[in-house]
């Protein structure tokens, strides 16, 4: 074999290590590259990364609705011209009806596929009497337009003037596609089932609702539905005493990945990128965030939760408990929920009660 | 100039590898049972190092650490594969998110609680912390048994201060052995991030920082120290201690191609101690840095902002208060 032949067969070799690693490097890009934006101090990573592939792919489901023209607010009140209405009497007529058809097509347009509980309107109502409470949508429907009206006068700190309408979250379903049950996140048959080995304390699973990290599965139970720490940064430079776990910490964590894969943003879309638990010089976004957490917890305590004792069984999660909201809710993938379009200003009627 | 002159490493692999009798090594004082004669050659094994395979000496501590560490293997594994409560494909599928984790925190430092709140956890620190330190003294009762100085074992004591102050010294100092780091691939690497978080940073903890500094030295020192013996392996620079003791001109050569680059060369010898410090010093100043994380240290953040640490910056964004500290917060 001639020095030639060796070094050909050599060179050939580095070649197909080269081309071989090139491909592998290539499998790792991103397609299309994702944009970065600055939104803080050079050099302190404050900084937004966002795909535009995955916004494209989002569009669709964050398209607000058709407008329905709006109605004479003049007239006779609905409390007057119509039996039973306990939430929005304070409509006109036309106002009413309005919004009648409006939730119609935001949550029931074609009812529930495989299912005999109606569409369009007598999915709520009972089309012989449509004053009639006996359909447990329809008592859902009511505590629904409280909370709705709840979330546009009394938490206008994270939805400002934009408001919210059903279709924030129903986007034409009856449920919403985006809900939790407490010890969801983990799938039923691997759920922790006690006894003397293996116990992984709600957590070590792939995490569905955490962006699939080991971290607690269900951080949604005891911070937004319930009101447990959720602060776990020392809030000195030196010990005082009062000690959170790390357990906590992680419990935290769980939240705020929930919260970053909802909206589609870094950490540091609210956070100071040198000390999370720092309010001094971070983005305003983190205030928005926190009302939003102290919302949740009103919505889901006060409305969703106690509606267990309202649904079929068919609909309670596994421990019998009603689905909850969380970011995803209304967020679905994006910061602003509908890409901001506005919701309350073409639906004033669902605002606050007009007296 | 001989066959083996005309060597040229130019790969990771050793492209000739060299066949003599089988090396027995230096003659050792009668241990607790006769060393081990059965040696064997592997090709494969010669591509990356030395052909030859063995004599192996296991002793007693060799075999105590074996066991042991199987021990806390076993129990690690047992109790992963029993939260997806002994489904295989499961256990497969979710292997890298599976852990075993510490101590509930109602337990404190009690050592004897419920197997499944804490008590395999401690189970487990025991026989791993067990093994480990066996192995250590195997070590050094091997590098005795050879004449040879304790360096490795040394270096590796460094390692094992760090384990301990993770697993065992900072809970005790915490008061918690819920403070310990959980076993498992994902769940020790969350566990880092919101101990991180909880701790203020630890970006801004000082001795985290020398760790980073002797890490990264180290790799720094590793390549320079490689890529230099290497590049004179064609005058022999390879056999290292011959040129310490006579310097040949592999060795004056490197020293002056560093000379020129940077004005300044390590000795043949020297450089092997800024590599075994730099090595030994990462785990001995990020254990100084967890140890002091929360015992003496709250928020490392706020602390590094106190001594001028910390930098401020200009602001970017306009002012945010908290809002739990407004009038009317809920």
């Amino acid at each position: 074999m001639s020095m030639h032949t060796i070094l050909s067969k050599r060179s050939g070799l580095v070649a197909g290590l080269a081309v071989g690693f090139g491909l592998l490097l290539a499998g790792c890009q991103q397609n299309p590259p994702e944009a970065t934006q600055q939104n803080g101090y050079r050099g302190v990573a404050l900084e937004q990364v966002q795909s535009p592939k995955r916004l494209a792919a989002l569009a669709e489901v964050n398209q607000a609705s058709e407008v329905i023209p709006p109605g004479d607010r003049t007239g006779p009140r609905a409390a007057q011209a119509y039996q039973n209405v306990k939430v929005l009497g304070d409509l006109s007529e036309t106002e009413f009806t309005r919004i009648m058809v409006a939730m119609t097509s935001w949550v029931a347009p074609g009812g529930v596929s495989g299912s005999d509980e109606g569409q369009g309107c007598s999915y709520c109502h009972n089309l012989n009497n449509m004053a009639d409470e006996s359909k447990y949508q329809y008592k859902t429907a009511r505590r629904m337009l409280q909370m709705t009206r709840e979330i546009n006068s009394n938490w206008t700190n994270h939805v400002g003037a934009t408001g919210v309408t059903c279709y924030t979250c129903h986007r034409g379903n009856p449920i919403p596609t985006q809900t939790w049950f407490t010890g969801a996140g983990h799938p039923k048959n691997l759920a922790d089932a006690g006894g003397w080995i293996g116990a992984n304390n709600g957590q070590n699973l792939a995490g569905k609702f955490v962006g699939r990290a080991s971290l607690p599965a269900d951080p949604f139970t005891p911070l937004i539905q319930f009101a447990e720490t959720i602060r776990v940064t020392g809030q000195t430079a030196l010990p005082t005493g009062k000690h959170e776990q790390i357990a906590v910490a992680e419990r935290t964590n769980a939240l705020m990945n929930h919260m970053s894969e909802s909206l589609g943003v870094n950490c540091t879309f609210c956070h100071n990128s040198r000390a999370f638990g720092e309010w001094k010089d971070a983005p305003p976004q983190r205030v928005n965030a926190y009302h939003g957490i102290r919302m949740l917890r009103d919505v889901n305590a006060n409305y969703l939760a106690p509606l267990n004792t309202t649904y079929p069984a068919t609909k309670l999660g596994p421990e019998g408990d009603a689905a909850k909201a969380f970011c995803a809710t209304c967020h679905q993938g994006v910061q602003k929920p509908l890409n901001g379009a506005p919701m309350l200003s073409d639906y004033p009627e669902l605002g606050k009660p007009r007296p | 100039m001989g066959l083996l002159t005309t060597v040229d490493y130019q790969n990771i692999f050793t492209r000739v590898q060299v066949r003599g009798p089988d090396d027995l090594g230096i003659p050792i004082a009668k241990g607790i049972y006769e060393r081990g004669t059965k040696t064997s050659h592997n090709y494969w094994f010669g591509k990356l190092g030395d052909a030859q395979v063995g004599p192996v000496y296991l002793g007693v501590y060799g075999l105590l650490s074996i066991a042991c560490g199987i021990i806390a293997f076993e129990i690690i594994g047992l109790n992963m594969w029993a939260s997806v409560n002994w489904d295989p494909v499961q256990f497969v599928r979710q292997l890298f998110w599976l852990g075993l984790e510490p101590p509930l925190a109602k337990h404190g430092l009690n050592p004897f609680i419920p197997l499944n709140e804490g008590g395999w956890f401690l189970m487990t620190g025991f026989f791993f912390t067990a093994s480990v330190l066996f192995w250590w003294a195997r070590t050094y009762t091997r590098a005795r048994a050879l004449g040879m100085g304790t360096h490795v074992p040394w270096a590796f004591a460094a390692a094992i201060w760090l384990m301990l102050v993770l697993g065992f010294i900072r809970p005790i100092a915490m008061g918690c052995w819920c403070e310990a780091v959980p076993y498992g691939i994902f769940p020790h690497l969350d566990w880092v991030q919101a101990f991180s978080i909880r701790y203020g940073n630890l970006h801004y903890n000082p001795f985290h920082a020398f760790s980073i500094v002797f890490l990264y030295g180290s790799v720094l020192l590793f390549a320079m120290h490689a890529g230099t013996i290497l590049a004179v392996t064609r005058y022999g620079g390879e056999r290292e201690i011959e040129q310490i003791v006579d310097r040949g001109t592999a060795s004056e050569r490197a020293a002056l191609f560093w000379r020129w680059t940077m004005g300044f060369n390590a000795s043949m010898e020297s450089i092997h101690r800024w590599a075994w410090w730099f090595a030994v010093l990462t785990p001995i100043t990020g254990g100084i840095g967890i140890l002091l994380t929360g015992t003496v240290v709250d928020n490392w953040f706020l602390w590094a902002q106190h001594y001028g640490f910390a930098p401020s910056y200009p602001a970017v964004n306009p002012p945010v208060v908290d809002p739990s500290l407004l009038p009317g917060a809920r």
